[in-house]
């Protein structure tokens, strides 16, 4: 397979190239003592000599001495923001005497390029592309902001505690699609390793004018995400798991973890493939006129089940029974795949520690680490 | 193919009470050319500016220049649409969800059993039946409620009860001192209906735990667990399967159901806070 | 009436499908044909219970006085429905009213003569109580599941 050589120094010319082309690029950042990915248009932005700690209940930058640029791991927020907005007017209603007019609201879309996009964070979003367009409602406004995104994608070379894209297939190595993939080689010449994916990452390559890289880089990059794959701690068993969630609703484990779960969403938010929603109705104070809304919700709020007079899942066992079950049981029946892509975010966000891989091994009958 | 996330305006043609909190809308689908549906499916009603109810159908199929719904007013969405006129408009997104699996029936004994309001999304199941009645074995309907005042469909109940190739069983579950009916629960009717259990399918409908108790009636009469159908309800907001609201297990009620197989239903009703 | 004419009709309820010929010819010492009237009382609540009854044809509603609400029916039983364990057990009154709301036709069993047989035979006795209990059982789960009163709005 072709590679290519990118030096550091001239990363910021891939950034401006993006730019050129009319791309909005997204791209990871430091905000709030955390790596999130947002609009950025220089290299400048991105998150140099930063490492990240991540365990159940922990997040914490660090310093690095190589200036890595992607030396973290799953960044704060996923991507998912930009192409099912957290909130989104959908129409507005006119009242003409007593009838109605329902008037849609336009799609707003932007051309993005997703800037350093790893496997667990692609690998989300063709899960939320079987979801929200391959199935049987076609989602006209997620595929218009997804449709034409640019992505180059980064191999991982420094996962977290908290990952085990592993256990789901999903990395370090970032399968495709994508138009460009980095491997990040520090060291005294830090530069990066490039492959094509497709016809526009080719045509970026050529008109940065890149060299050929040398076996030796090649050799060098193919290695890190190997060496990433070994460092990785946490694992899901998967085997069984579908099956073992389904069929025991009425394991204690749901209880203890109901116990320690808050129902504060957090995992649900910072998510990748959680992608639940709700309708809102808002109207004009005097009444003349009125809109919907979609925004976000999730499955731990106590309205998410509502009916005939109280919520159907009252407990947090029973809420958190139901993201789990969904996530790891569920979505296979309902689209072909597991729900989870490993990225750990849920495990590092939660207050309380909560570790997904622990519960589903719990439900399966393994013993808790703790025990 | 319009967007089902968009509402599309309908006026109320007639409003009619059925009881102190029930009510029944008729919409005009003239407009668009007829509204059509299969008896058991819904579709979202919305209310201006307040939001947006699932109710199923529980007009005619074979007369789609109206479309009625049968609605329960127990929240402000509802009481707001128990407030509207010959005129007036709602918003109407649909028609989603499974339908009753009335050509399963076709030769075979046909049972209905309502309970309350779950009569409504039998209605269009029991005029479709009626329509072709020949198609069928026998068909008998047992139909519950709380009290004689909250009987739906009054005038109808009394000339499906004066057919001759329909059985009807009404009871309540208190009577007033004028009832000369049945009183008790709608299990009770189910015994003496003459049945041919193994080649009968049942379409139940009604609060979750009358379901559960008349499945579980209609088994040890014999009725084989696949042939009995339940309608199922759970919170529900999009009615297209991409919000994830209206899940029960690893099923979407919106378009796996709301009609299923006891078959499917047995190991999730069984479930608590499910 | 006949003793064996009797039993063949007896033999037909379903509450006496699980009874042996024999237990059935038994029981049918004890019964004797009724009819009742509508309007008619079976029997009221606090009068001796004397007999039995098994619905031939008919329905029966089962009623409780309610100072300030009237008589107040609870149930209504019909063909093959059994009433009346009260006969059984201490102190052998009535706990309900049970008035005929259509013309009712009954197995009427002397209370005398069934403790009397169920206690010289004992097998006969058991299976007796046994399709007793299950009467009982089906009853109390049907009032369990009216009085859940499901079909009360849950108002928002």
């Amino acid at each position: 397979m072709d590679a290519w050589l990118l030096p550091r120094s001239r990363l910021g010319e891939l950034i401006g190239a993006l730019s050129a082309r009319g791309y909005e690029v997204i791209g990871p950042t430091v905000r709030d003592d955390a790596v999130v990915f947002d609009s950025i248009v220089s290299d400048a932005e991105l998150p140099s000599g930063v490492g990240d700690r991540q365990e159940p209940g922990r997040y914490a930058l660090q310093a690095r001495d190589d200036g890595a640029l992607f030396g973290f791991a799953a960044a704060g927020h996923p991507l998912k923001r930009w192409f099912l907005l957290p909130e989104e007017p959908l129409f507005r209603v006119e009242r003409q005497g007593s009838s109605l007019r329902f008037v849609p609201e336009p799609t707003r879309a932007r051309k993005l390029a997703l800037f350093g996009a790893r496997g667990c964070d692609l690998a989300a979003l063709a899960i939320q592309d079987r979801v929200l367009v391959a199935d049987r409602y076609r989602d006209e406004r997620y595929a218009a902001r997804r449709s034409g995104t640019a992505i180059v994608a980064v191999h991982c070379g420094a996962p977290s505690a908290s990952c085990f894209c592993t256990s789901m297939g999903t990395g370090p190595r970032a399968a495709g699609p994508w138009d460009l993939a980095l491997t990040e080689l520090t060291g005294s010449d830090h530069r990066f390793v490039v492959e094509s994916g497709s016809a526009l990452g080719l045509t970026l390559v050529r008109e940065l004018g890149l060299e050929s890289a040398s076996v030796l880089d090649r050799v060098r990059a193919a290695k890190v995400p190997v060496v990433a794959a070994e460092r990785i701690t946490r694992k899901l068993a998967t085997a069984g798991l579908a099956e073992s969630l389904a069929q025991n609703p009425g394991h204690r484990a749901f209880a203890a973890a109901g116990e320690r779960c808050l129902g504060c969403a957090s995992c649900t938010q910072v998510c990748p493939t959680c992608c639940c929603t709700t309708l809102e109705d808002v109207t004009e104070l005097d009444g003349s006129a009125a809109a919907r809304h979609r925004r976000w919700d999730s499955c731990f709020d106590l309205d998410f089940s509502y009916l005939h007079g109280g919520a159907v899942r009252q407990s947090c066992a029973a809420r958190y029974r139901q993201w789990i079950t969904h996530k790891l049981s569920s979505w296979q029946g309902q689209f072909g795949t597991s729900g989870c892509v490993g990225c750990g975010r849920c495990i590092t966000w939660c207050p309380a520690g909560i570790d997904i891989t622990e519960e589903a091994a719990a439900v399966c009958g393994a013993p808790r680490k703790s025990e | 193919m319009t967007d089902p996330l968009l509402p599309e305006p309908m006026a109320v043609l007639r409003f009619r009470r059925e009881t102190r909190d029930t009510f029944t809308l008729e919409l005009d689908a003239r407009p668009r050319g007829g509204f059509r549906f299969a008896p058991g499916q819904f579709n979202m009603l919305y209310a201006f500016g307040l939001g947006e109810v699932p109710i199923s159908i529980s007009g005619d199929p074979l007369r789609p220049a109206v479309l009625t719904h049968t609605i329960r007013a127990v929240g402000p969405t509802t009481r707001a649409l128990g407030r509207l006129k010959k005129g007036d408009c709602v918003g109407v997104r649909g028609p989603f969800g499974t339908p009753w699996p009335l050509d399963e029936a076709q030769g075979k004994d046909l049972l209905v059993v309502a309970g309350g309001i779950g009569l409504a999304p039998l209605r269009p199941t029991i005029l479709s039946a009626l329509s072709r009645r020949p198609a069928f074995g026998r068909v008998c309907i047992a139909y519950g409620v709380r009290a004689p005042a909250e009987l739906l469909y009054a005038k109808e109940l009394e000339r499906w009860r004066g057919r001759i190739d329909v059985d009807l069983e009404v009871t309540v579950d208190r009577g007033d001192p004028d009832w000369r009916g049945h009183t008790g629960v709608v299990t009770k009717l189910l015994r003496q209906f003459e049945l041919d259990p193994p080649n009968t399918v049942a379409m139940l409908c009604g609060p979750e735990v009358m379901m559960r108790f008349a499945a579980r009636e209609l088994e040890g009469l014999g009725v084989p667990e696949p042939r009995i159908y339940l309608s199922m309800e759970r919170n529900m907001k999009c009615g297209v399967g991409s919000c994830g609201h209206c899940q029960l297990g690893p099923t979407f009620i919106c378009k796996d159901g709301p009609v299923y197989p006891l078959t499917k239903m047995t190991p999730l009703m069984s479930v608590q806070e499910l | 009436m006949e003793i064996a004419s009797l039993a063949r009709s007896l033999a037909e309820q379903p509450f006496c499908k699980e009874l042996t010929q024999a237990q059935v010819e038994f029981l049918a010492g004890c019964a004797k044909n009724a009819r009742f009237e509508i309007g008619d009382y079976l029997f009221r609540e606090g009068s001796l219970a004397e007999s039995l009854y098994l619905v031939r044809s008919g329905k029966v509603a089962i009623e409780s006085y309610v100072p300030g609400r009237g008589s107040l029916k609870v149930d209504t039983l019909g063909p093959g429905d059994i009433l009346g364990w009260s006969v059984l057990l201490p102190p052998f009154r009535w706990h309900l009213d049970a008035q005929a709301l259509e013309p009712t036709l009954v197995f009427a069993l002397d209370a005398n003569c069934v403790r009397g047989k169920v206690q010289a035979d004992q097998s006969f006795g058991y299976a007796f109580m046994l399709r007793l209990l299950a009467a009982a059982s089906q009853r109390l789960m049907q009032a369990r599941l009216q009085q859940l009163d499901v079909y009360k709005a849950e108002l928002r």
